[in-house]
């Protein structure tokens, strides 16, 4: 199966390509425009700060380019923000595939959210065969709200969308290439969507 | 619910894991790669390495041992250890660790906490602080312990968060190597006072000493090796308790 991570200005995304190889998939890290539109799937990972990473995307034009994949798309952590509408995080303007706001967590609690929580009001293919004793590891300082494409919700302080989807579009707040075999369900069930 | 944390700790010398009793005595406790596996496996929710190592080849073989690592386990990782430049971290981050954690250089140059937070983000700093207590007050020890500084815990710890450190291990050396427990009265004043988690570490002696560190001394995370290296307490014995006992902890 051909495999595009997209290659952008993001943090470790050494992981990924370790955890994808761990369940035997040889993936490609690229930002070439055709590789990552001959993919089967691509995956767009994320770590760091949102408004640099979408002026980096805005750059090489790969704002335009995701816009229009097709096929299975996932994006993870910052990734999953980015394909929100808006993040707080300096105020940036994302890629609008999900109609949802980005806020940051209050300092009600501690922040950033570290650790594993649990998976609640699980609903969708990607998520076969877990249930809510399913545990990911978080960490991060701002969350998708909940909305009508949420298809997971984890609590902390208050509920938020643990994992999005609409269309061909999945995003997912926590790290699944960290969450032991939690996470490996999740990537195979994302690999294996059709 | 966001569980509390059991933390294993490998302490590497020359691509070995040891465990030094009060800082001092080591005694070869394996592979760390085998180990690292069989923690994650078992249910260990994350894994610290730390590297003693002091040859001038260091670098270079952290980075080998964190690749082997990163391809080996699915759960996050902490790497510390002489740890003192923005290169550093990128070196290790990019070979597949989660965090790095600081101790000592942070203590010399307080100012590289800010720019390691600023240009890898916060949640992937750690700030490893070893305290003592002398007549009454805590002070923060560098270089493995050895070294007393003028500053006290409490207020170091307050600096490194405002500094942008994402989590503190916070090791007593009071108490590390005694197996009498962790220092939860410390752990409890610096994890009620700061806004990020706090790792508790040094005492860990038998399962009740984690179920007291997340309630007495309200840590986000416990941090052991000895106990789990030459298996005192499993991972999946300590996790069945700890939920028996109402805390919150992530089972398989």
């Amino acid at each position: 199966m051909r495999v595009a991570i997209i290659k952008y200005n993001s943090g470790n995304v050494r992981s990924v390509l370790y955890a994808l190889e761990r369940l035997g998939i040889e993936a490609e890290l690229t930002d070439d425009w055709e590789k990552i539109k001959g993919a089967e799937k691509v995956i767009f990972p994320g770590q760091g700060e949102a408004s640099s990473a979408m002026r980096y995307l805005k750059e090489r034009k790969l704002d335009q380019l995701i816009k229009e994949l097709k096929q299975p798309f996932f994006g993870i952590c910052l990734g999953q923000q980015l394909l929100c509408e808006h993040s707080e995080e300096n105020d940036t303007t994302c890629l609008g595939i999900f109609p949802v706001k980005v806020r940051k967590f209050p300092p009600i609690d501690k922040v950033p959210h570290v650790g594993w929580n649990n998976l609640e009001n699980l609903k969708s293919p990607l998520l076969e065969g877990l249930d809510e004793e399913a545990f990911v590891y978080y960490v991060h300082s701002y969350y998708a709200e909940l909305s009508p494409f949420t298809i997971a919700s984890t609590h902390y302080m208050d509920n938020f969308s643990a994992l999005l989807h609409r269309d061909n579009f999945y995003a997912m707040q926590a790290h699944p290439e960290k969450s032991g075999l939690t996470g490996e369900i999740i990537l195979r069930n994302f690999l294996n969507l059709k | 619910m966001l569980t509390k944390r059991i933390i294993p700790c490998l302490d590497i010398k020359e691509g070995r894991t040891v465990k030094g009793i009060n800082f001092v005595a080591l005694k070869d406790a394996g592979d760390p790669v085998e180990l690292a596996k069989i923690y994650s496996d078992e249910g260990a929710d994350e894994l610290v390495f730390l590297d003693i190592t002091a040859t001038v080849d260091k670098r270079k073989t952290l980075v080998e041992l964190v690749t082997k690592v990163a391809k080996a386990i699915n759960i996050p990782f902490t790497v510390g250890g002489g740890i003192s430049t923005v290169e550093d971290v990128k070196a290790l981050l990019i070979a597949g660790a989660d965090k790095i954690s600081i101790n000592s250089s942070a203590v010399k140059n307080p100012d590289i906490i800010d720019q390691m937070a600023a240009e890898f983000g916060s949640q992937c700093i750690v700030v490893a602080i070893d305290t003592k207590n002398i007549d009454g007050l805590d002070f923060v020890h560098t270089h493995g312990g050895r070294k007393p500084t003028i500053l006290q815990t409490q207020e170091w710890a307050a600096e490194v968060s405002r500094r942008g450190a994402g989590e503190i291990l916070l090791t007593s050396m009071d108490h590390d190597g005694t197996k009498n427990g962790f220092a939860n009265d410390i752990i409890s004043e610096l994890s009620t006072m700061l806004p990020i988690p706090i790792i508790a570490s040094g005492g860990a002696g038998n399962m009740q000493h984690f179920k007291d560190t997340f309630t007495a001394g309200k840590a986000d995370a416990a941090l052991a090796a000895s106990i789990f290296h030459f298996k005192e307490i499993s991972i999946p014995d300590l996790k069945a308790y700890l939920g028996e006992q109402g805390i919150s902890v992530r089972l398989k």
